[in-house]
Parts: structure tokens; C-alpha cells; sequence
């Protein structure tokens, strides 16, 4: 008689997920699977309201990083409107928007590290779940609480600069933004009180990356072996092959890191990517259309970007990058747990960058929107924190939204997050009769590696407890457990 | 004296109130000072181990599961607390009402540019999804709501006075520039 787990809600992760594990009667799993719950409906109701209204209502299918819709949105808004695809806006248009971008991947970054995954990697994946969050780090580990505290705080404060508001702004509009920086603001962030400037983040940064490697050396086992599995990476990189995170072609490298997306431009993505939908998930699976909707899958975020980018332009991060690349002899990185190892490099990226912004003139000018020859399609990209995003939208004669379509960066990870699970499912439950705390916990941290922001994935967002069911293939409730 | 306890939840809404609330920033070591959290999709404490004081809602009602985690909210706190727009009144989310449910998932999973390879038509049904309601309502037109605390999302000061009320029996007087409808 088969038996069937159910582990749900998988907290700390952000969105609403449910886990099944099918085991048969051997006790072998057969099948397990990741399900996304909610459904909001986007697409439709999006249509019929005026096409400059996107920016700010579409981000609201996500608080956690309401930028990214915020950006690419506007960016698709830009192709409509004639400033371009990427390249038509005013420097200060330009460099106001990448310093909201880079100043909201720095706060992500630092929150899902110190929120998210320390308690983890501090206490365990046994650890006692009472302990075993960000409230147990800042009672047992005050110093690095803090410090990811005033982190995420220097960068929601960057992003009410840059935005006018913290969670969900209204900087960027279509062709441009609506405000420049001025210098008293720019000194508040490159001369603020200690800790609260440039200077302070790029060195916690690179703090923070320290903590990590320190810790990855003195528990390889862990960090390199849990849930492995090769995968094609895809990501939008500079034309020079650099890494960037605001504009960029699309390039998605395969398992052996050959190219098999060669930097193309994004406003056709839907002739290189198509969506499967099955009847188990709200989420979408993306894949490749030419190669299919089994072999077509690939993963995006922080391990994808610096599996495709050819170097990343800022100097400490530049240095950190190759020391990561030479721990895989240079051949892509397929190591789930090195997801927050990637992560990190970035966040030093992202402050240095930061930096490297506040410093720039440009910031200062007055010429903030461009204007060209309407048109009645585009597409936006970005690099949001979690991996690529897409939004696209047609606009019909009297301005309003006649279509709109989304891949968010979750969505792009369904098929990654599945196999994930299905290897920890694979080693962990198989031939189990009782379901310990670190078994379901393992389950979790392999989604929680990919950082899923579940809920703008179903364009959605929520929460979720912990409930495990052992089923029989007749469908009778054996078992159950609660944490 | 035992410190209150206060559980958070998130229904259809964004987390945006929950991160909003993260935006108290270094004051979030003051609160654990000052209550027990219980449960919350920031720690890993999944279902209710006691009875609450407070109970901290955001996001309304789109799907059963939601109804479910809403009364056990309930029936499990003292206090209940509407937070942000879409807990008062269903926000963005509600913009699906008053379009059958049937358009919104036609539109996503058959419709759309990138689902042109979906032949057999397919559109989620599995028994693990939760029912979508026929509507999305906001929390108060589902169980008694105590308090309701506005914005899109509310600012973090909003929220730590009035928690700091609360805890303290204290009024909430909110400055005019926390309190704000976007």
C-alpha cells in the first residue's frame, strides 16, 4: 500500500507552497512534488486600466521585491513609449533607476542571508525551531543581527531616496524617473553617521561573505553535497559578457556551460521561452523552446548569474568571483547551497556599485524623461533578486493594457525547485516510516535555497505551517504530523 | 509578568506589511523585548502552541485556505488586527472581482504568449489546490476584525506605535505623516 507525505506551508520562504511526497509500497519515493496554491489573476485584470499605471500596480503582486516589477515594468513601458529598449534614457534616467535596483538587491540580499538563512546555517537544520530564526540570531548573535539589520536598513532608506517610498514607489515611470538626487541626499548615504554609509556596507559586505566562506571551510560536506544536480543557468548579461543586473541580452549557458542562449535581445523572449502548465501548480514551468518542455528546463538567481557572466565589473567582488570560479575549475557551479555563496558576491557587488553611483554626477541632473515614436508592444527585463524577470505588455489605441504577461523569477526556478526536493525526497524519505523534524526541515531549506518568492511567483503572497500526512494509496490518513 | 504573544499571517496580500514591519528596523530588538512571537512565516513555528494576544493579519480572502488560517487566527487570538490595504479591503487582489474566476485562469494558463504549447488545454485543478473563492473578500466580511491599521503598505512607525499601544495600554495618537491610504 503507497503512502503519501504532505509538508506544508514551508515557512520562510516568501509565498505559499505545499509539498507531497508519493512513497510506494516498498517504501520507495515515486513522485514529489512542489505545489503553488495560489492564484490571483493578474493577466486578466490587468487589462483594460491605463498603461501607465503598471509600474506602480503591478508590484504589488510582491512586497519582498516590489523594485523589480516596479523596473521592469517601466522598462517595457519605455519600449512603448519610444525611449528604447534599455539604452534611450537620460543618463540621470538611467543611473537614478540602477541605484533603486542595486540599492534593493543590496536590502534583499542581506535580508534573506541574515533573516532567512543564518538561522540555519548557525543552528542547524535539527536545531530547535523555537531558536531556529532571526529572532535566536539576535538574542545568541547580536553583533550579526545588527548587522543585517542596519544593512537592509541602508538600502530601504536608498530606495525611499531613489522611490519615494520604502514598499512600493513610484521613482520610475514610463521614459525616465520623476525625481533626480539631490547632493544632500547623496551625502547622507556617502557620509552618513558610521554605520550608515557606502563606505560601512561595502565592508559588511564583504564581512558577510567572510562569515560564509569561513563557515563553508569548516563544513564542506554540508555545503557541497546537499542537493547537487547539473542544470542549464540562464540570465540577462552585459553585451560584454559582464555581469549587470538592470539591462542586458538574455544568455543561458548548459550544464557543461556551453552557450545555448547566445546574448540575444529580449523583446522576443517568447519565441525562445514557453511556458508548460500542469494541472498540480498554479506556477507556470518555463522551458526552452527549442529544446523542449522535458529537456528545455533552467534555473535562474544568483548561481545562474555567475554561472553565465564572463566577470563581474567592480574590483573586490571582480576578486571574490574568481576565487569562487576556481573552486569549480572554472566549469559551472551546480551546488544548491552555494546559492547563498553567489548571493553574497553579489551583495559586495551591489555595494560597490552603490558606491560607484553615488559618486556620479549624473545623479544631479534635471533632465529626467525621454520621449520618442509611441508603439503598441514591449518587453522589460530585469535581474531581480531572486533571477530573471519578465514583463511584457500590449497597449491598444486609447491607451489601455489589452494584454500583459509575467515570468518571474520563482516561476523560471518551478522545474529546479521540483528536482531539488524530489533528490532530498530521494534521500531522506525512502524506506522512512516516521518523519523527523530534519526531514521535513531539509525539505524546506532545498526550496529555501532558491529563496522562491512564492507568492509573486502565483502572483500571490502569503505564508505557511508545517503539516505532514502519510496517505495510502487508498487515500486513508495513516499518519499525521504537526510542528 | 509574561510577555503578550503576537502571531502573524499572511493571506492574499504581498508580504509587503510583513517587510513593512521589518522596516522598524534596529527597533525589532526593542520588540522582542516586549512580546513572544508565535507564529509567523519569519520564524519556523507553524501552527498555534498557545493562545495569543495579538494577532496580525495582512492579505483578505481568495482561496479557502485562507478562510481556514483566517478563523483559526480567531479563534486563536484575542485581538485581532486588519494590516494594509488588502486585509481592510481586499486590494489589488480584488481586482479580479467582479471578473469570473473562469477569465482570470482562461487569461494565465491558456491565453497568454508563452502558453501558445499548452494543446490539451490544461488549467490547475489538482486536489492539493485549495477552492478559489468566487471573490475576494476583505478579513472583517469573514471573522470580527478588532483594528484596522491603513496603507498600501503601512509604514513601519504606524505599526510600532500602535503595537507599542497595544502591548503598553496605551492610546495609539498616530502622526498625521504615518498614517497614509498608499
Amino acid at each position: 500500500m503507497g503512502r503519501k507525505i504532505t509538508i506544508e506551508p514551508v515557512t520562510r520562504v516568501e509565498g505559499h507552497g505545499k509539498v507531497t511526497i508519493q512513497l510506494d509500497d516498498a517504501g520507495n519515493v515515486t513522485q514529489s512534488r512542489l505545489h503553488i496554491v495560489e492564484f490571483r489573476g493578474f493577466e486578466k485584470f490587468v487589462q483594460g486600466r491605463p498603461y501607465w499605471e503598471a509600474p506602480v500596480l503591478v508590484q504589488r503582486l510582491c512586497g519582498i521585491c516590489p523594485v523589480s516589477h516596479h523596473l521592469a515594468a517601466a522598462k517595457a513601458l519605455d519600449v512603448i513609449v519610444g525611449a528604447g529598449t534599455g539604452d534611450g534614457l537620460t543618463p540621470v534616467g538611467e543611473k537614478m533607476r540602477r541605484l533603486m535596483h542595486y540599492a534593493q538587491m543590496f536590502q534583499s540580499h542581506a535580508l534573506h542571508f541574515f533573516h532567512l538563512a543564518s538561522p540555519d546555517l548557525l543552528f542547524g537544520f535539527d536545531g530547535d525551531p523555537a531558536t531556529r530564526n532571526v529572532i535566536g540570531v539576535a538574542l545568541l548573535h547580536k553583533e550579526l543581527a545588527v548587522q543585517g539589520v542596519m544593512m537592509r536598513k541602508f538600502g530601504q532608506e536608498l530606495i525611499l531616496a531613489t522611490a519615494g517610498k520604502k514598499i512600493h514607489g513610484t521613482g520610475a515611470i514610463p521614459g525616465g524617473i520623476n525625481k533626480n538626487l539631490s547632493i544632500a541626499e547623496r551625502d547622507k548615504f556617502l557620509k552618513g553617521p558610521d554605520p550608515l554609509n557606502a563606505d560601512k556596507m561595502v565592508e559588511w559586505a564583504q564581512g558577510a561573505l567572510d562569515f560564509f566562506k569561513g563557515f563553508h571551510a569548516k563544513n564542506k560536506d554540508y555545503i557541497d553535497n546537499f542537493a547537487v544536480f547539473p542544470s542549464a543557468h540562464l540570465s540577462l548579461v552585459r553585451k560584454d559578457g559582464a555581469m549587470d543586473l538592470y539591462h542586458g541580452v538574455i544568455r543561458c549557458v548548459d550544464a557543461d556551460g556551453k552557450k545555448i542562449i547566445n546574448d540575444v535581445d529580449y523583446q522576443n523572449y517568447y519565441k525562445i521561452i514557453g511556458e508548460e502548465v500542469k494541472n498540480w501548480s498554479y506556477m507556470k514551468f518555463p522551458y526552452i523552446r527549442k529544446l523542449g518542455m522535458d529537456k528545455g528546463w533552467y534555473t535562474v538567481g544568483p548561481l545562474a548569474r555567475l554561472n553565465t557572466c564572463d566577470f563581474i565589473p567592480t574590483p573586490l567582488a571582480q576578486k571574490e568571483f574568481e576565487i569562487y570560479k576556481a573552486y569549480t575549475k572554472g566549469k559551472p557551479n551546480h551546488m544548491s547551497m552555494h546559492m547563498h555563496y553567489a548571493r553574497l558576491i553579489e551583495l559586495l557587488h551591489s555595494a560597490e556599485v552603490i558606491r560607484d553611483l553615488l559618486n556620479d554626477k549624473d545623479l544631479q541632473k534635471d533632465n529626467l524623461v525621454t520621449k520618442g515614436k509611441k508603439k503598441k508592444e514591449g518587453v522589460g527585463l530585469v535581474e531581480a533578486p531572486r533571477g530573471t524577470l519578465f514583463h511584457h505588455y500590449r497597449i491598444n489605441d486609447l491607451d489601455q493594457i489589452e494584454m500583459g504577461n509575467l515570468i518571474v523569477s520563482t516561476t523560471n526556478n518551478n522545474i529546479p525547485m521540483n528536482n531539488a526536493v524530489n533528490y532530498v525526497a530521494k534521500a531522506n524519505f525512502t524506506g522512512q516510516k516516521e518523519i523527523t523534524e530534519g526531514m521535513m526541515n531539509k525539505v524546506e531549506m532545498a526550496i529555501r535555497a532558491y529563496d522562491p518568492c512564492l507568492s509573486c511567483a502565483t502572483h500571490a503572497l502569503g505564508q505557511m505551517p508545517l503539516e505532514v500526512s502519510l496517505v495510502d494509496s487508498d487515500g486513508n490518513l495513516l499518519d499525521q504530523k504537526r510542528k | 509578568m509574561s510577555k503578550p504573544v503576537v502571531a502573524t499571517a499572511s493571506l492574499a496580500g504581498c508580504f509587503g506589511c510583513h517587510m513593512s514591519l521589518l522596516d522598524i528596523d534596529d527597533r525589532i530588538l526593542q520588540l522582542i523585548d516586549l512580546v513572544e512571537f508565535n507564529k509567523s512565516p519569519d520564524d519556523d513555528i507553524k501552527t498555534f502552541t498557545k493562545q495569543c494576544d495579538i494577532g496580525i493579519i495582512e492579505g483578505g480572502c481568495c482561496n479557502s485556505e485562507n478562510v481556514h488560517v483566517l478563523k483559526e487566527f480567531r479563534k486563536n487570538c484575542k485581538i485581532l488586527i486588519s494590516l494594509g490595504e488588502c486585509a481592510i479591503m481586499g486590494g489589488l487582489p480584488a481586482m479580479r472581482n467582479g471578473i469570473p474566476v473562469k477569465d482570470c485562469l482562461e487569461e494565465a494558463y491558456l491565453k497568454g504568449p508563452t502558453v501558445d504549447e499548452n494543446k490539451k488545454k490544461i488549467i490547475p485543478n489538482d486536489e492539493e489546490l485549495p477552492m478559489i473563492l468566487d471573490r475576494v473578500y476583505a478579513n472583517h466580511e469573514i471573522v470580527k476584525i478588532d483594528y484596522f491599521l491603513p496603507g498600501c503598505p503601512p509604514r513601519a512607525d504606524l505599526i510600532w506605535d500602535a503595537l507599542v499601544a497595544l502591548v503598553t495600554g496605551k492610546p495609539l495618537n498616530p502622526a498625521y505623516e504615518t498614517l497614509k491610504f498608499d
